[in-house]
């Protein structure tokens, strides 16, 4: 009994989000708020768009590419950041929006 | 002051602090001043132009690269320079529908304008070089336009005596390279600013320096045309890629950048300083006019496709808006400087 419930406790902190947090980055007027975000392995960064026009997010770090597609206004992409280090970020529509993410261990 | 009046008031004044602090486009310009005070700061040329850490401006540099800029031995041929395509007594462009290159292939896409490059966030019509120098060796090697292998280049430029102590001087110690190469083009390429048009003078304040019909085409301008949502800022462009609704198989953007169907058939928002002397226009050369160019936005784009831009939709401007829009657009030509053709070394 006591092993079996060893094992749940390891399994919930494995599955557990307990360590990872969401971020959450603003586009408005043309520009990501804010222009730089500290985030840990693991944590998921959400991109707002609070404009009112279309934007995108993407990036070209090495081992850190994505690219969410289109966002239509009021509409939110996640994007978990898995591996350490500075990942440079931008919108393919107005390439002047653009941020880093420092990624830590 | 009534109070309901007083209200409106200071919430028009809250609305517009919040779009200077956003950057959002400018507010409607209605000669009185508030408005022109935001319009004024909206449109404000920046004091001073940017040089990034690693790429400081310095005369020498400044000199070098003017100097490899309008040599044509960068070239394969030995006959077309970046001046030849980049035209000063052409505002920095070629005039043609489309550019010519290596054995006079004409290309696919037009010669952009360097007007003002030193703030731009992306380059090339496709946005696919992110820096100047980045961007400065990309004609150089490509075997339709300059036709220059870069391995070639080097040795090339190291066998003219004379460009060794211009180097030296400009990257002391850095030698002769490729990465010294486009940082010297590329710091000449900063320096190509516009000067002041008619245009910044009747925003600063000077009633008289453009004609009624121009004031009121920038009122269109920067509303019921919509211009202003992407031909921004003092150097009328925010940089942004869209698809306008213009003819032509040339995917844009989406041959650099897959994965986004509004970057299909997507340009770069051009410049429009000193837009009435660079035609024919768009990033083929496909329409002759500006007026042609007011017509395909009136229509909201010659051609629909599931890619064209939310942003563009029919204007249904009258013949006279149309007319003042374009006459607005003719005050943002400048009579900038002569510039001085290099002595190049031999």
């Amino acid at each position: 009994m006591r092993g079996r419930s060893t094992v749940a406790l390891l399994l919930l902190a494995l599955a557990s989000p307990a360590t990872a947090e969401d971020h959450v980055v603003s586009q408005k007027g043309k520009r990501f708020d804010p222009e730089s975000v500290r985030v840990r392995v693991g944590d998921r960064v959400l991109f707002q768009n609070d404009d009112e026009t279309t934007h995108n997010v993407f990036s070209r770090t090495q081992g850190a590419a994505f690219n969410v597609g289109l966002q239509e206004p009021g509409s939110s992409s996640p994007v978990t950041f898995e591996k350490a280090g500075p990942v440079e970020v931008r919108c393919a529509i107005h390439p002047g929006m653009k941020m880093v993410i420092e990624v830590a261990e | 002051m009534d109070r309901p009046t007083f209200c409106l008031l200071a919430l028009g004044l809250l609305g517009l602090g919040a779009q200077l602090a956003t950057a959002a486009p400018p507010a409607a310009i209605d000669h009185d001043a508030p408005a022109r005070e935001a319009l004024r700061v909206s449109y404000a040329r920046p004091a001073a132009t940017p040089f990034p850490p690693d790429n400081a401006w310095s005369a020498a540099r400044e000199t070098l690269g003017r100097t490899l800029f309008f040599d044509p031995r960068l070239s394969a041929s030995g006959i077309i320079a970046c001046a030849t395509c980049h035209n000063p007594g052409l505002s920095w462009g070629d005039g043609l529908a489309r550019g010519v290159g290596h054995q006079s292939k004409t290309l696919r896409r037009r010669s952009p304008t360097l007007l003002n490059v030193a703030w731009a966030e992306a380059l090339f019509w496709d946005g696919r070089a992110f820096t100047l120098e980045e961007q400065a060796l990309g004609p150089i090697a490509s075997p339709d336009e300059m036709n220059m292998p870069l391995e070639q280049l080097v040795p090339k430029i190291q066998a003219v005596a004379g460009y060794e102590v211009l180097f030296e001087r400009a990257y002391p110690g850095e030698g002769i390279s490729t990465q010294t190469i486009a940082k010297a083009i590329a710091t000449f390429e900063r320096t190509v600013v516009s000067a002041t048009a008619p245009f910044d003078r009747w925003i600063a304040g000077d009633e008289s320096a453009i004609s009624k019909e121009a004031a009121h085409g920038f009122e269109l301008f920067n509303n019921k045309a919509k211009c202003a949502s992407c031909h921004a800022g003092w150097r009328f462009t925010d940089d942004s890629f869209h698809d306008i609704g213009a003819p032509g198989e040339d995917r844009g953007r989406a041959g650099v950048l897959e994965g986004i169907e509004a970057m299909e058939y997507a340009f770069k928002t051009p410049t429009l300083r000193d837009v009435d002397r660079r035609g024919p226009y768009l990033h083929d050369g496909s329409e002759p006019t500006l007026e042609s160019v007011v017509e395909l936005y009136d229509l909201g784009g010659r051609v629909k496709r599931p890619s064209l831009s939310k942003d563009i939709t029919p204007l249904n401007l009258t013949a006279e808006e149309s007319r003042a829009v374009v006459a607005f657009m003719r005050t943002l030509t400048s009579d900038d400087a002569l510039v001085t053709v290099p002595r190049l070394p031999r």
